[in-house]
């Protein structure tokens, strides 16, 4: 009893931690729960930790939640994976609580304003600057299909305005029916 | 009846969003802004900074301010809740799959699918936010006076930067601030 608890505790406080100074998200913070747990606490393998970075980084949700689930569920069972995800939740939890209980005396200074505004600038600049690294490793490939996903799903978010999640499900439903083609082409090669 | 609309709609962010931290912006911004308008569009972009300033998930961060700003920490308890949820489940499920079958033709198809779309979305929400930053509230006009050109200049700068140097997006983010509000300082 004593030896779990300690792993518990163990995976709790190693969780918070890494939540509480990983800035930048979920693909930062994956490298960092490699060297913690795989060569720190020796908890898990090399090769697994890739695994399961895999499936955090391929299934919806915040990468490091997904992460941190997989993680606790690989070394404690459901009780481990609770533990993880309150570790990784509460840092954030706990931090944006008191910046939203000052935000609106904040959002009134003036030059807390004119901060917040030039920022608006930087932001725009950083996810213009993700698009382009993003979006040239697609062009690259030559697929029409994929330039024909990105532009289309652009037009029919920014200008028509239709729901995400209807996009997603679309564009999901338009891969798995290219791989089930491409599939059954294969299957009919195959029999010649 | 706020508390299940907060919760439901978490739990469609945290369903949706695949490839985590900036692919989760445009459905955040579509439900917040565009659907149950408990944001304003700079109050959004406000978010993205202070999510982008702190530690955590984009996701989770913007869980905590909004439920906070909307029904207190109860609220924010409520709606970091709905974000997990679909992880907690859909992550125990895909392991047991993934250890089982390894290798999922049909789940790498719809992959490839989302691929090309996480990237619209994002430039979706970027082009959103860069209008933000250059017309203000109003939104896109061909009237030249509304053109705030102090924010083009920064922006066509930071992307320069960031493409030639690869500098910590963050330490771009913090200029960028200090400017604008050196910026104001001067002018006043």
């Amino acid at each position: 009893m004593g030896g779990k608890k300690k792993k518990y505790i163990k995976l709790f406080t190693s969780t918070f931690y890494l939540s509480m100074f990983t800035f930048g998200g979920g693909f930062v913070i994956i490298p960092l729960m490699k060297k913690k747990f795989v060569d720190e606490l020796h908890f898990i393998e090399e090769d697994e930790m890739l695994n399961l970075a895999a499936i955090a980084q391929s299934s919806p949700g915040a990468v490091a939640v997904n992460a941190a689930i997989l993680l606790g569920y690989r070394v404690a069972g459901m009780p481990g994976a609770i533990v993880t995800i309150l570790g990784t939740v509460l840092p954030p939890l706990i931090t944006l609580s008191v910046i939203s209980l000052f935000y609106n005396a904040f959002r009134d200074n003036a030059i807390v304003n004119a901060v917040l505004k030039g920022m608006q600038a930087g932001i725009a600049a950083i996810i213009a600057d993700v698009v382009l690294n993003l979006g040239e490793n697609v062009l690259k490939e030559k697929d029409i299909l994929s330039a024909a996903i990105m532009v289309g799903a652009f037009a029919s978010t920014f200008f028509l305005k239709i729901n995400v999640i209807y996009i997603i499900l679309v564009c999901g439903g338009i891969g798995a029916l290219k791989i089930i083609i491409q599939m059954k082409k294969k299957r009919k090669d195959d029999e010649f | 009846m706020t508390l299940i609309k907060l919760f439901w709609s978490f739990f469609q962010i945290g369903m949706f969003s695949i490839g985590g931290g900036m692919a989760s912006m445009p459905l955040i911004q579509y439900q917040m802004v565009d659907l149950h308008h408990w944001l304003t569009i700079s109050e959004f972009t406000d978010l993205i900074v202070i999510a982008e300033m702190t530690p955590g998930p984009i996701a989770i961060n913007s869980a905590t301010f909004v439920g906070n700003r909307i029904a207190g920490l109860p609220g924010a308890v409520i709606a970091t809740l709905g974000c997990i949820f679909p992880s907690c489940i859909i992550v125990t499920l895909l392991a047991r799959i993934y250890f089982k079958y390894k290798e999922l033709t049909v789940v790498q198809g719809v992959l490839y699918g989302l691929r090309p779309v996480i990237i619209s979305l994002i430039a979706s929400a970027g082009l959103s936010v860069f209008v933000l930053a250059v017309w203000g509230e109003g939104g896109f006009s061909l009237n030249p006076h509304s053109i705030n050109m102090a924010s083009v200049i920064l922006f066509a700068v930071a992307v320069f930067i960031l493409r030639k140097w690869k500098p910590n997006p963050i330490l771009v983010m913090l200029g960028t601030g200090v400017i604008g509000g050196a910026f104001y300082l001067i002018r006043n």
